[in-house]
C-alpha cells in the first residue's frame, strides 16, 4: 500500500518520538497504526457548523522545549493565582506546552494509593493500567481528529483513584500555553474505582496573546460501580488556536459524573462533552457555559446516551455571544432501548449581545425506549428587558444592570468550581470577554 | 427639611397604541400617603409603570415632575437615583444574582462612586430590615426572586424600599395574593417608612390594606383618570359600598379603559 505522508509527521517520527519517549510497544503501535488511519477517516461531523477548512492536521511543531518550575513559587504570577496557595495538602500537575514542569501530591493521595501524573510517566510506569483506559471511551478510530490526536498525543495527565478511596481535597491540572509554537495533543484519564470518589479541576491557560497553531484535546473519564467524579474545567486557549476538544465520561452502576465546564477560548472550538451512562442508577450533570466573541465559530455538543435502567442526565448549557462570533449549541439526550425509567433533561439558553452574532440552540432528544421521561427548553435571544428595567428601576445603570443579568446567567458553571483561585479566574475571564 | 414633591399634570398614556391613561393629575408630597382605587382594568397599574418609565408605556401627553425636575426626561435608572421607587406587581426573577449583591448594587448606585456602604455595614442594615419583615435571612444569598412564594416577593420589594429609602414611593398591588399574616407584615414595614421626609403612593383595589396604613387621601380611578378623591373615609364607602354608586354618580356604564371589545 501506498501512502502519500499528508501530516506534519511520518511513521518514523513518531515511531521514534514514542521510543525515545520509552514509551511501552503497544502505545507505539498504536500510534502508528492510529496514523495510518487517520488520512482514510473523515472529520467529525458536528451539527451545524461546517469544519472542513479549518486547520486541525497542519502544524510546524509537535513539541517545543519549556523549563519545568522547580518549586510552586516560581509559577508565573498568572498561574499562581489558579492555585490555592494557602491549602494543606493539596495536589497539582502543572504542564508547561508540552512540559510536564511541576507536580505536587497531597498526602492524603499517597497515603491511599492514588496515582496522579504525566501521560509520559504514566505510559511508562503504569502500563498496564493506562492500556485497560486509554482510547477506550472515545476510539482512536472514530474520526480523523481521534486518530490524529492518538497518533501525535504530546501531553496530558493520568489520574487513578483506588476502590474505597474518598478523596476529599479537589485535584487541580493546569496546562500552560506560554510558548506561541507549541501545538497540543493533550490527553487526560481520570479513572475512579468502585466506591472512590474524586474531583479534578484544570485549565488550559494560554498567556501568548494571538498565534497560530493547534490544540486537540481528549479527557476520557471512568467512574466504577458506584464511584464520583467532579469534573470542573476552564479553558481560555488563545486565538489563532484551532481546538478540537472532546471529553467523554462512562459511567457504571450508580456512578454519578458532573462536569462544569467554563469554554471560554478565544479561537475557533469544536467541543464534544458526551457521558455514557452505562450503569443502572447512573447519573449525570452536564454544566457548560461558553462567550463567543470577535470573529470566532464555535460548536459546543453536549450529549448524555442512557443505557442504563433508572439513570438521570441533565444537561444546563448557557452560552453568551457577542461581536460577529458564532457559537452553535447541540444537546442530545438519548435513552437507548432498555433503559426504563430513566429520565433526561436539558436546558439550553444563549444570550445574543449583538446584531451580527449569530446563536443557536438546538435540543435533540433521541428516545428508544417507552417508560422514560425527557424534557428540554431552548431559548435564543436578547437579555430580558424587563429584567433590566427591573434591575434599573432600583437605581443600578444599564450597564451595570446588563453586567449582573449576563453574570447571574452564567453562574451556574462558577458555582460549581471547588477552586477559589479557579472560580474568580472564570469570573475575571467572564469579566473581561462581555465587557 | 420638607419632603419631596412628585406632580403629575396632564398625564396621557399608551401601550401598544392604545390609550390608557387620559389625563391624570395628582400631587404627591412627603409625609403624605396617598391610596389610588378601583377596579381592574382602569389604568392604575399603567399610572405606576409609566411614572417609574417601563419601555412598553409611551407618555404621549403631559408631564411627571420630581421636586421641578422632568422625570419623563430621565432614564428609569436616573428616576430612581432622583429618589422614586416602584414596588412592581410581578418582580422579576433574576437567576444568579444573589438579593444581597444586587440590593448592595442597587444602594452603592445611589451613594455613588466613593461613597460605597461597607459590606459589614451593608450586612447589618440588610439583616436588620429583614428581621423586621421576619424574613428568613438565608434570603440574602437566595437569587433574586427566583423560586421566591408570592408573599416572598411582596416581603422583598418592601425590603428593597426599606434599604433603598426613596422620596417618594408607588407600591402597585403590594397586598395582592398577601394571607393576612404577610399583609400586616408588609404594612408594618410601611409605616416604619412614614415620616416627614416620605411619600407614598398605594394602589390597590382592596381597602384590606388600607386597614393597617391609614391614607391622608384616596383617588379613585375609572377609564384612566381620577374620577374620584376624597379622605379615608372614602375608602370605608368604597368597602361597604363597592363602586357601583360613583359610577351610577358620574353617569359611567363601563369602567374599564382601552380593553379588547
Amino acid at each position: 500500500m501506498t501512502t502519500e505522508t499528508k501530516w506534519a509527521f511520518d511513521q518514523e517520527y513518531i515511531t521514534s518520538f514514542s521510543k525515545e519517549m520509552n514509551e511501552p510497544a503497544w502505545l507505539t503501535e498504536l500510534r502508528v497504526q492510529s496514523l495510518a488511519i487517520a488520512e482514510d477517516l473523515s472529520l467529525p461531523r458536528p451539527e451545524k457548523t461546517k469544519i472542513d477548512k479549518w486547520n486541525f492536521t497542519q502544524f510546524e511543531k509537535l513539541l517545543v522545549k519549556s523549563d519545568i518550575f522547580s518549586a510552586v513559587d516560581d509559577l508565573p504570577e498568572e498561574v499562581k493565582a489558579l492555585v490555592d496557595m494557602e491549602a494543606k495538602d493539596s495536589s497539582l500537575y502543572v504542564q508547561r506546552n508540552n512540559k510536564p514542569a511541576y507536580l505536587q501530591l497531597s498526602k492524603e493521595m499517597q497515603e491511599q494509593g492514588v496515582i496522579f501524573t504525566d501521560i509520559f510517566t504514566a505510559a511508562r510506569e503504569y502500563s498496564d493500567l493506562l492500556k485497560k483506559y486509554f482510547m477506550t471511551a472515545v476510539k482512536s478510530d472514530e474520526h480523523r481528529l481521534t486518530a490524529l490526536h492518538t497518533a501525535f498525543m504530546n501531553g496530558g495527565a493520568f489520574l487513578y483513584v483506588p476502590k474505597n478511596v474518598q478523596l476529599n481535597n479537589p485535584i487541580q491540572a493546569i496546562f500552560l500555553h506560554d510558548d506561541a509554537e507549541a501545538n497540543l495533543f493533550n490527553h487526560v484519564l481520570v479513572v475512579a474505582e468502585d466506591n472512590s470518589s474524586l474531583t479534578y479541576v484544570e485549565n488550559y491557560f494560554s498567556t501568548t496573546g494571538k498565534v497560530n497553531g493547534l490544540v486537540n484535546i481528549v479527557t476520557e473519564a471512568f467512574a466504577g460501580q458506584n464511584a464520583k467524579i467532579q469534573y470542573g474545567a476552564v479553558d481560555t486557549l488563545a486565538e489563532g488556536l484551532t481546538t478540537y476538544v472532546n471529553r467523554r465520561g462512562i459511567a457504571g452502576r450508580d456512578a454519578r459524573i458532573e462536569w462544569a465546564l467554563g469554554l471560554m477560548n478565544d479561537g475557533n472550538t469544536i467541543s464534544d462533552n458526551l457521558t455514557n451512562l452505562i450503569g443502572d442508577g447512573s447519573y449525570c450533570d452536564m454544566k457548560t457555559v461558553a462567550i463567543g466573541r470577535g470573529e470566532q465559530t464555535q460548536n459546543f455538543t453536549t450529549s448524555i446516551i442512557h443505557f442504563g435502567k433508572n439513570s438521570n442526565g441533565f444537561i444546563l448549557k448557557h452560552g453568551v455571544v457577542k461581536d460577529s462570533a458564532t457559537s452553535i449549541f447541540n444537546g442530545i439526550g438519548k435513552i437507548e432501548h432498555g433503559a426504563s425509567k430513566s429520565n433526561a433533561e436539558q436546558e439550553s439558553r444563549v444570550l445574543m449581545l449583538s446584531e451580527k452574532a449569530r446563536g443557536d440552540a438546538n435540543p435533540i432528544l433521541l428516545i428508544d425506549e417507552d417508560d422514560v421521561t425527557a424534557g428540554h427548553a431552548a431559548s435564543v435571544g436578547r437579555v430580558d428587558p424587563l429584567q433590566l428595567y427591573y434591575l434599573m428601576s432600583r437605581g443600578i445603570s444599564k450597564h451595570e444592570a446588563e453586567r449582573l443579568v449576563i453574570h447571574g446567567f452564567l453562574a451556574p458553571v462558577v458555582n460549581e468550581l471547588p477552586i477559589e483561585g479557579v472560580k474568580k479566574q472564570l469570573v475575571e475571564v467572564i469579566e473581561r470577554k462581555v465587557k | 427639611m420638607a419632603g419631596s414633591v412628585l406632580s403629575i399634570k396632564d398625564l396621557e398614556v399608551e401601550i401598544e397604541g392604545k390609550q390608557i391613561l387620559n389625563g391624570i393629575n395628582l400631587e404627591v408630597k412627603g409625609g403624605e400617603i396617598h391610596a389610588i382605587m378601583g377596579p381592574n382594568g382602569t389604568g392604575k397599574s399603567t399610572l405606576s409603570s409609566s411614572i417609574m418609565g417601563h419601555p412598553k408605556y409611551k407618555v404621549t401627553k403631559g408631564t411627571v415632575m420630581l421636586d421641578g425636575k422632568d422625570v419623563l426626561e430621565m432614564e428609569v435608572d436616573e428616576r430612581a437615583r432622583a429618589g422614586l421607587f416602584l414596588a412592581m406587581q410581578y418582580p422579576s426573577e433574576i437567576s444568579g444574582v444573589t438579593n444581597a449583591d444586587f440590593l448592595r448594587s442597587a444602594l452603592n448606585s445611589r451613594l455613588g462612586e466613593g461613597n460605597e456602604i461597607s459590606l459589614m455595614k451593608f450586612i447589618r442594615k440588610m439583616d436588620k430590615q429583614m428581621e423586621f419583615l421576619e424574613m428568613d435571612l438565608d434570603m440574602a444569598q437566595r437569587y433574586l426572586n427566583e423560586g421566591f412564594s408570592g408573599g416572598e416577593k411582596k416581603r422583598n420589594e418592601i425590603l428593597q424600599l426599606m434599604m433603598l429609602e426613596p422620596k417618594i414611593a408607588i407600591l402597585d398591588e403590594i397586598d395582592s395574593g398577601l394571607d393576612i399574616d404577610a399583609l400586616k407584615v408588609v404594612s408594618k414595614g410601611i409605616n416604619e417608612m412614614r415620616n416627614e421626609d416620605f411619600g407614598c403612593l398605594i394602589i390597590t383595589h382592596y381597602q384590606r390594606l388600607l386597614d393597617y396604613i391609614t391614607p391622608d387621601y384616596v383617588h379613585v380611578m375609572m377609564q384612566g383618570r381620577i374620577v374620584k378623591s376624597g379622605g379615608p373615609e372614602l375608602a370605608q364607602r368604597l368597602e361597604a359600598e363597592g363602586y357601583d354608586w360613583i359610577k351610577k354618580e358620574l353617569g359611567i356604564e363601563d369602567e374599564t379603559v382601552g380593553q379588547e371589545a
